[in-house]
């Protein structure tokens, strides 16, 4: 009897504390559920301002389009970021993810990879987010590792986007002032 | 360990005899019927394609056949192998019953997969040069669309060619005649009709007669065609679950289709862009596939997560590569990685399908804030006319 009780108070226990934790691949992990559920820097920003780089890449054959927006100050930081994404969860919490690591108002959210990566960030100007450190964060299994690669994509077509225009911008002060 | 004899000839109710077993062998748990580990209820069961929960009248049936009718059917010599094979008789003749075949034409096999390898393999060892096969699956998986068998049988006769149907998501669900339809072979399998999984049946006619090499071979059991002992529990079970098929058929038609409607109509009445794959008269109506536009399968998934659901999109299965049944019928790229399937079934409610589709209405309407290509063709641009970059 009292062995019964035992085992029925012991096995819940032991079961919690000795099954690994989302093991199972085909169950979404933890953080892109919660990139998911609650997320951050989902919007736009005027696409017509000289301050804002837009990056839409992919395509909706393929099933993934992400559509990511910075606006730049004039010291060359980035103030804002926005994202839009027609894919799959893996996708979206990509896509989330980049825009977090370039303007992170809820950096508390991240792992300690995160943490370094943000800070490595900030002191390396220039943005060097690679898709492996977003499908290490996220622990995208491999199926899903092209939409780490969209996104890394998609901030490189928004960095790019932004700079044509500044230089756009340059050649038509200098025209005027011609 | 003291094992109670249980009695001959009566009904077991099965909670009844899993708590008795719980008191015999101290297992501390019973089978709980919405709780996970974590002790989260689990999701909403709408997969009714994926497999189907066995019916419990089925496990009443099978019961006594696991613990106490246990002798081999082919056994002749004694009454343990008497009274199994009765139970299999009695089974095989439900099966044909419900597809208006005789008994003799009904072969037990281990599922549909196995009837179709029989059929389609097997009968290439016996094909000459003026014979050939038509193999066609009489309601798709995927979309639910019913084919035309009955022309296609007409065809098929009139042309001396055997015709195969695989009827898995057909059986039990509209009402099949083998004769009507002229089919020479038909595959069924259980675990579709609220039977168990591990057993289906393949239908080979009899007159004109089908000659088939066996797939299996071994003690000559099943004439000869498939070889090794017919698990009687098993063969009981598709029988029961035929025979609960057969009754309850119209009934459960009419519900699934009342379902059905209230599901679509009010999906459809909320929320724009949403296309039902399929033919919308010839379709068994419990299996829908809704593509929402602008919105991605896997995502919508996702946010549906304390419902059972299945998606055609590409994400969801191990290549990238989207449906091909959606491919084939001619669906736009961008809406087969949208679409989903939703599954009625026999033991779905009113309150489920409520809850399904206010949820998804709420989820779409999420996923289109998110969604780049929403907000394209509310600024009024043409999605077709933008160059997308390959990756």
């Amino acid at each position: 009897m009292a062995g019964l009780v035992a085992k029925k108070c012991i096995t819940p226990l032991v079961r919690r504390i000795t099954s690994p934790e989302y093991t199972v691949q085909a169950a979404y992990h933890k953080k892109v559920v919660d990139h998911y559920e609650n997320p951050r820097n989902v919007g736009s920003l005027d696409k017509t301002s000289k301050n804002v780089g837009t990056g839409l890449v992919g395509a909706p054959a393929c099933g993934d389009v992400m559509k990511l927006q910075i606006e730049v100050d004039d010291q060359g930081k980035i103030v804002d970021a926005r994202f839009k994404t027609f894919g799959c969860g893996s996708a979206i919490a990509s896509s989330s993810l980049v825009t977090e690591w370039s303007f992170p108002p809820h950096c508390f959210f991240l792992s300690l990879h995160g943490w370094i990566k943000f800070i490595s960030l900030l002191i390396n100007e220039a943005l060097t987010i690679k898709n492996t450190d977003i499908a290490k964060e996220l622990s995208l299994p491999p199926v899903k590792l092209h939409c780490s690669m969209l996104a890394e994509d998609a901030i490189r077509a928004a960095l790019n986007d932004y700079r044509l225009k500044q230089q756009d911008g340059k050649i038509e002060a200098v025209k005027a002032s011609n | 360990m003291h094992i109670r004899r249980f009695p001959m000839n009566s009904q077991i109710n099965v909670y009844a005899f899993l708590t008795q077993m719980t008191q015999y062998y101290g297992v501390t748990e019973l089978i709980k019927s919405r709780e996970l580990e974590n002790d989260e209820l689990r999701p909403l069961y709408m997969d009714f394609q994926a497999t189907t929960p066995m019916d419990p009248r089925v496990l009443d049936a099978m019961l006594p056949y696991q613990v106490n009718y246990y002798g081999n059917p082919h056994s002749r010599t004694h009454a343990y192998g008497w009274e199994s094979e009765s139970a299999m008789e009695k089974a095989r003749k439900q099966v044909a019953d419900l597809i208006a075949a005789d008994p003799r034409e009904i072969v037990f096999t281990s599922g549909a997969t196995e009837s179709n390898n029989m059929s389609i393999k097997l009968l290439e060892e016996t094909i000459r040069q003026d014979t050939s096969l038509v193999s066609v699956m009489t309601v798709n998986n995927e979309i639910g669309v019913r084919q035309p068998v009955e022309d296609i049988g007409r065809i098929c006769r009139s042309r001396n060619v055997f015709f195969h149907t695989d009827a898995a998501q057909a059986v039990g669900k509209i009402p099949i005649n083998v004769s009507d339809w002229k089919v020479d072979l038909m595959s069924i399998s259980g675990h579709k009709i609220y039977g168990p999984k591990g057993v289906g049946a393949l239908y080979v006619r009899r007159r004109p007669r089908v000659r088939m090499e066996p797939l299996q071979n071994g003690g000559g059991q099943e004439r000869g065609l498939r070889s090794g002992t017919v698990p009687t529990p098993l063969a009981v079970g598709l029988g029961a679950a035929c025979d609960i098929a057969q009754q309850e058929l119209e009934y459960d038609h009419s519900r699934v289709s009342m379902l059905a409607n209230r599901l679509v109509r009010k999906i459809m009445s909320e929320i724009p862009d949403v296309v039902m794959n399929g033919d919308p008269e010839q379709r068994y109506p419990g299996c829908i596939n809704l593509s929402f536009a602008y919105v991605e399968g896997e995502s919508l998934l996702m946010a549906l997560k304390d419902v059972a659901l299945s998606s055609g999109s590409a994400c969801t299965s191990a290549s990238l590569e989207p449906s091909y049944v959606l491919r084939a019928i001619g669906t736009d790229e961008d809406l087969a990685h949208s679409s989903i399937r939703f599954g009625i079934g026999r033991f779905s409610t009113e309150a489920e399908v409520d809850y399904t589709a206010d949820k998804c209405i709420q989820q779409v309407k999420r996923l289109r804030e998110m969604s780049p290509l929403w907000e394209m063709v509310q600024e009024g641009i043409d999605l077709k006319s933008i160059k997308w970059t390959q990756h």
